[in-house]
């Protein structure tokens, strides 16, 4: 047998690596966990740190011994921000790795794509990322927040702050179209008004005519419901034609990949906001999560709402199996209907047992100094939007994704 | 009233984005029929220049008015060399490559810069117009161009290199039966294209969120221009950024910013139809 130097130094290094990890003991193989995310491409904004959080709470769950004495191991497939390509690793998940749970998908068109051979091949699974709600399907549990739990916070808050007149600037999709439907509904439940409702393609990047149309109708406040690169320059305009102090500002997407670390403090003070987490959270969970994410990932800081909603996903998932006592799908669900509940970085989430959403806190905030402080936490909000619709105790085989009527 | 100068304001600023899009890709396109699908990453570049330029403490107007034409101006200059020069009165194949140059380019600014959003803020503050407030910074667009359109023209007309660059576009072999080196100006050419195309580039950062996909955005825009401009540069760069930028600021105002790009196409559409040279195939003939 030859050996070279390069594969000799290789594998000394492996070896050396090999010895520093904690070893545990494992009795049987291992819980196959698939995860499907866009780790390169549009997405990866939102996608790298959702993986990073996956590596994270799969490192934890193992690092306290794993799940029920088995060893958690990852199977995981870039999606490269292209749809076509959940279909096909969905596919391999579920028929070739034959995973035990799958945690994934960003956008809710990557959702659509791998739900259906996820419930036919009744391969759990979860969907972490906050949208715009009504899916109603039993073999999904979804915990990101929904457009009623962040607006029903949002809107009396920032109408508190500046006043009843009301301007709505969203993204032309279901998102945006859905959210600002909500704010409609709680501004006018709030005894205000909405003088005027803007939809904006997603490359849409200049919003000048825009700015001048706003203070024609003279709002106190204005919501932006915006996505996206283009879209972040309604911000800097904004502020660019010296709006900032004249009509207040919210949103319900700004933050969300952490774009207020790319607006200056002159143009991001003071923007309204309301999350699940926020990096500012100051609890302990959130300490110690940090502490443990930077010791993983070299110091790197880059986790934001949807991260942390997928860390919250899988420690979700891994308490229902341990409640279970078993992998099998269909123990785990009724353990998860139990109404579960996990604290983690952004407040104690519940699982929802009607909808198989998420029961959790809602943090106000405002942007200062290129961070989201948190004025204030209500505590345990329900998803009342999909409630509305679904009811998964009394009709377990709904499959349907609900456009709710507002 | 107030409204009225703002609505003027907007819509001139629409036209001179308009132009300020289209100016490079008039050049190259216009000029030397280079179907030059990276544009719009020539563009990219230009903003993430001055957005590096800026974090490296250089004045902003001088990254955005010097540095990044300069930088972008050498990279098409490399580009040329490389890759179009091979290519010359091959449409088809210059498509071919130039995509795969935005490609690349996007790649390796996802490499360098991240695919996370990036910008800088404007460096002139906003002010008041009556009741309204209107954005400081739309005021040096429409500066930028109107300079940009003159220069282009006294360039072009007033000078010896603009002379003997037309004449090769028009007759390469005649310009090199008289001594000029054709290859030698078309690289010039393309380097004051690309130049341009960074500017444009640099001058619209403050105002956008950037990624390296950014260029997307532009390029349909940047062409449709051209094309509906038709043979004279700058005349036609001129008038059917003024038709489309006045039709769509005029229906954003109307009805929505949606309507106002629809309105863009569909006059795009028609305008084709009933000229399909462009504006100066049919009017201002002879015009430069």
């Amino acid at each position: 047998m030859s050996l070279n130097r390069r594969e000799l130094l290789g594998g000394a290094a492996a070896l050396t690596t090999a010895g520093l990890l904690p070893r545990v003991a494992f009795a049987a193989d291992a819980i196959k966990l698939g995860s499907i995310l866009d780790k390169s491409g549009p997405f990866d904004a939102y996608g790298k740190p959702m993986d990073m959080a996956t590596r994270l709470a799969v490192a934890e769950i193992n690092e306290a011994g794993g799940l029920l004495g088995r060893e958690v191991e990852i199977f995981a497939y870039d999606t490269q921000s292209d749809m076509a390509l959940y279909s096909q690793y969905g596919q391999q998940l579920t028929r070739q790795d034959k995973v035990d749970v799958v945690h994934g998908g960003i956008l809710s068109a990557s959702r659509e794509a791998i739900r259906q051979t996820m419930r036919k091949s009744k391969t759990l699974y979860f969907y972490n990322v906050l949208y715009e709600g009504g899916v109603c399907d039993r073999n999904i549990f979804i915990n990101g927040v929904t457009p009623a739990q962040q607006v029903e916070a949002l809107v009396p808050y920032a109408m508190n702050n500046s006043g009843k007149k009301v301007y709505i600037l969203a993204a032309d999709y279901n998102y945006g179209q859905i959210t600002a439907r909500w704010i409609e509904k709680f501004v006018r439940d709030n005894g205000g008004e909405v003088v005027g409702t803007d939809f904006f393609p997603l490359d849409v990047s200049d919003f000048g005519s825009t700015i001048a149309k706003v203070q024609t109708a003279a709002p106190d406040l204005v919501i932006a419901p915006l996505v996206g690169g283009a879209h972040l320059s309604f911000f800097r305009q904004w502020a660019a034609a010296g709006m900032k102090d004249k009509i207040a500002l919210a949103s319900t997407t700004l933050g969300v990949g952490n774009e207020h670390k790319v607006l200056t403090p002159e143009e991001g003070n003071g923007i309204m906001c309301a999350y699940n987490y926020s990096q500012e959270l100051d609890t302990p969970e959130n300490a110690a999560f940090k502490e443990r994410w930077a010791a993983m990932f070299d110091g790197d800081q880059s986790m934001h709402e949807i991260a942390v909603s997928h860390y919250h996903g899988l420690h979700t998932w891994a308490e229902g199996v341990r409640t279970a006592g078993t992998i099998d799908r269909d123990a785990v669900i009724e353990a998860l209907e139990t109404g579960i509940s996990i604290t983690g970085p952004g407040g104690k989430v519940t699982v929802d047992p009607k909808t198989h959403h998420a029961v959790l806190d809602v943090h106000l905030m405002e942007m200062r100094d290129q961070k989201m402080n948190v004025i204030e936490t209500l505590p345990q909000r329900q998803p009342i939007d999909t409630q509305a619709v679904c009811d998964l105790s009394a009709n377990p085989d709904d499959n349907t994704q609900y456009e709710i009527e507002i | 009233m107030d409204l009225t100068f703002v609505i003027i304001v907007e819509t001139l600023y629409a036209v001179a984005s308009l132009v300020l899009i289209s100016a490079g890709l008039a050049v190259v396109f216009g000029m030397m029929k280079v179907i030059n699908l990276a544009h719009g990453e020539f563009m990219m570049m230009g903003g993430y220049v001055t957005i590096t330029a800026v974090g490296l403490g250089v004045n902003v107007f001088v990254a955005m008015l010097v540095i990044a034409p300069l930088v972008v101006g050498l990279i098409g200059l490399v580009v040329e060399r490389l890759v179009i020069r091979h290519l010359y009165g091959r449409l088809v194949d210059t498509m071919l490559a130039t995509w795969g140059l935005s490609l690349v380019f996007i790649g390796l600014a996802t490499m360098i810069f991240g695919n996370t959003t990036t910008g800088i803020s404007t460096p002139i503050t906003g002010f008041a117009v009556g009741n309204y407030q209107i954005n400081g910074y739309n005021f040096f667009i429409i500066v930028v161009s109107i300079v940009l359109v003159i220069g282009i023209y006294a360039v072009l007309r007033g000078t010896r290199a603009g002379l003997i660059a037309r004449g090769a576009m028009q007759r390469s072999d005649m310009a090199a039966a008289l001594g000029y080196s054709p290859d030698r100006i078309y690289m010039a050419t393309f380097f004051c294209g690309s130049a341009l195309s960074g500017l444009a580039g640099a001058v619209l950062a403050p105002l956008v969120g950037l990624v390296p996909t950014s260029g997307g955005a532009y390029i349909a825009k940047a062409f449709i221009t051209v094309i509906a401009g038709g043979p004279a540069l700058i005349a036609g760069l001129v008038s059917s950024a003024t038709s489309f930028g006045v039709v769509s600021q005029v229906f954003t105002f109307a009805i929505s910013p949606v309507f106002g790009e629809v309105a863009l196409l569909v006059l795009a559409v028609i305008l084709l139809r009933a000229m399909p040279q462009g504006i100066t195939g049919r009017l201002f003939k002879g015009k430069l």
